[in-house]
């Protein structure tokens, strides 16, 4: 009996090591509301495939269902030897802070948040500035000057694109009425598309004609809400102008895709760095979409401003103000 | 502030957000007059939101996903039934067992069924219920005070809303003034009595469980197919538990539970008005003070105003006929 247990002791001891010396195993963690939430956690997800089917590699991945499970969801990969562990969504923040400290020598990156540790890559995007070009594009569009935005829940990263936004839409024309909500202040506000939709309702009845969404799966139901009223929504962090075409203005688009392909490749092949990464217009992190859904919608005189305003900000013109650095939005 | 147009808007939004609730505590009404306590409404409704949008979404046609919606929740229900009718077992435990299982199982089917994380297609065309505006809304829009109202809050609501507050003076006439009706408070009051009076307990509460889960079944497919485009994880978030709220605070009577359901129905109105904007005096009030709302003034409604809830004194226990 004796043997027999060491035996199994043995062998645990054995096939632990061996997982912790394997080789490359990369792995995502992604946010509440899912990978496939038509938004920023499908960004993820379409960068690891990208990776998947161009290296062959496989990756593991989990979806929380609760705030609870992002800490175990991090150390459980952390201790089945996954590296670079690449956590979605501000809100893993803490978690990740954490399981960083206790795995020193495992490459983690978080997105949208930054945790300055030795072994975390922190991706930073500028909202404000690609929310500028789509701000731009709704008020020309908008026959009224009143247009919206539903935020998802009320943090600063949301504030971040409703100020850039703001700041499009005012670049305009300085009289534009933009409304502005957010769904609520827990996790849950990035998954009800109900309230979305009546939030999208309401401002309608308000008069907006174009309404920008930063709020992930509520979202849907903003652009629902939109569609069925017959005027423009605009997506966000994915490419959302096929949800309901015709209806759909144009998406701001964040490359989350590139950044978690970027951060595979990297450590694949050596080239991890740690350390704070932002991406705007410039590294081409942010964006305005347009396809075969959309381009009837966008005027050639509205693709020529955004398409200068972009310009303008890359070249350093044009300072589009980034609400987290001092929370307060001048526009 | 408020002018005319946006107070309609507002009574509008009352009443899409209210419906839900309505169903869902009508439904609560008749089980809990008979004696079965029921808090999974949450989950029967969320599994009829789920499968309401699936066979909407497979077949096209919104009548057969309310079909298939109410058939899931009286599934549901039937389960409810058998754990606490028929083995008597504790009402609370196999409520909180279907609710955890709805909540598990809509993800697992739909994430195998459609790849899309728990979500189902987004419904278009007779996937959806839509809005239907009454006869002469239109020509009646201009009449002062009465056009809006009719043209504006009556009409171009979408058919489930209809049935819904329908479905308030019915449970009334059938509670009150129907044989069954009688029966069924008799056997939530004193299912002895009922007993001694040659009439069985047991089927007397199944039919109740029953119609209880095709009121969840409305509920749902109201929530999937009407008031949204598709199923999402979790999409009734908490509305079962608001309805319960709303039947306790009612005191199981139909009428009055109507009007706490419009009042909760309002509040989450107001909430989604008021967030973001000025208001003269207080200036601009927090989201979270604004989407807290709804559930401090339930607190403060269940503990202080509403005095005395009296439940049916059956409620809640196994009926053992006595040799």
């Amino acid at each position: 009996m004796k043997h027999f247990l060491a035996g199994i002791l043995a062998a645990t001891v054995l096939t632990a090591t061996a997982a912790s010396a394997a080789d490359f195993k990369p792995a995502i963690l992604y946010d509440l509301g899912g990978k496939f939430d038509k938004s920023f956690n499908e960004g993820a997800y379409n960068g690891a495939e990208k990776f998947k089917k161009e290296t062959g590699t496989e990756y593991r991945e989990f979806e929380i269902v609760n705030d609870a499970q992002r800490e175990q969801a991090l150390r459980r990969f952390a201790r089945d030897g996954a590296s670079p562990i690449i956590s979605v969504g501000f809100s893993q923040a803490a978690a990740l802070e954490a399981v960083a400290k206790e795995y020193p020598d495992t490459q983690f990156a978080i997105i949208d948040s930054v945790v300055d540790l030795p072994n975390v890559r922190s991706i930073l995007f500028k909202e404000e500035e690609g929310s500028y070009l789509v701000g731009i594009l709704a008020a020309m569009k908008s026959e009224d000057g009143k247009v919206g935005f539903v935020g998802g829940m009320d943090i600063p990263l949301i504030s971040k694109f409703s100020c850039g936004y703001k700041g499009g839409v005012k670049s305009v024309s300085k009289d534009d009425v933009v409304f502005e909500n957010m769904t609520g202040s827990t996790g849950a506000a990035w998954n009800d598309p109900v309230r979305g939709g009546e939030l999208a309702k309401a401002q309608i009845d308000k008069g907006a004609d174009v309404i920008f969404h930063a709020a992930g799966g509520t979202g849907i139901g903003v652009l629902q809400a939109a569609a069925d009223a017959g005027k423009f929504g605009i997506g966000v962090d994915s490419n959302q102008d096929g949800l309901f075409p015709g209806h759909v203005l144009t998406s701001m688009v964040k490359r989350v895709d590139n950044a978690v392909y970027q951060a595979f490749m990297d450590a694949k092949d050596g080239k991890w760095t740690s350390g704070i990464q932002t991406l705007g217009l410039k590294e081409d992190g942010v964006g305005y979409s347009v396809d075969e859904y959309n381009k009837d919608l966008i005027t050639p005189e509205m693709k020529e401003a955004a398409e200068k305003a972009k310009q303008d900000i890359i070249a350093g013109k044009i300072k589009v103000h980034d609400y987290t650095t001092d929370s307060i939005c001048p526009y | 502030m408020m002018d005319l147009s946006s107070l309609l808007d507002l009574i509008d939004s009352t009443i899409r957000l209210s419906t839900p609730l309505l169903f869902a505590a009508l439904a609560g009404l008749y089980s809990e007059r008979s004696g079965i306590f029921d808090i999974s409404l949450e989950g029967k409704m969320l599994i009829a939101a789920f499968a309401s949008a699936s066979a909407a979404a497979v077949w096209g046609s919104v009548m057969l996903g309310l079909c298939v919606g109410i058939l899931a929740s009286v599934g549901f229900s039937l389960i409810h039934g058998v754990a606490s009718i028929t083995y008597r077992g504790n009402q609370i435990v196999s409520g909180v067992a279907i609710n955890f299982i709805a909540a598990g199982l809509t993800i697992i089917l739909g994430q195998s069924w459609f790849g899309q994380g728990g979500r189902t297609p987004s419904l278009f065309g007779g996937g959806r219920f839509t809005a239907v505006d009454l006869p002469g809304a239109e020509a009646v829009r201009d009449v002062p005070v009465l056009g809006p109202i009719y043209s504006g809050i009556l009409s171009g609501q979408t058919p489930l809303v209809y049935v819904a507050f329908l479905m308030v003076p019915l449970t009334w006439w059938i509670l009150f003034r129907t044989r069954f009706g009688l029966r069924l408070r008799a056997v939530g009051e004193n299912p002895a009595a009922v007993d001694t009076a040659g009439i069985s307990v047991t089927w007397l509460r199944y039919r109740a469980v029953i119609i209880c889960g095709v009121l969840c079944g409305f509920a749902g497919a109201y929530l999937a197919t009407a008031q949204a485009a598709g199923f999402t994880r979790d999409m009734t978030a908490g509305k079962g538990y608001i309805a319960l709220a709303a039947l306790i605070f009612a005191n199981w009577k139909p009428v009055p539970v109507m009007f706490a359901c419009l009042l909760f129905g309002f509040l989450d109105a107001i909430s989604i008005r008021v967030g973001g904007v000025e208001l003269p005096v207080i200036g601009q009030i927090s989201v979270q003070f604004v989407s807290a709302l709804p559930y401090i003034l339930t607190v403060i409604l269940l503990a202080g105003f509403v005095g005395k809830a009296t439940p049916p004194k059956a409620g809640g226990v196994p009926y053992v006929k006595e040799r």
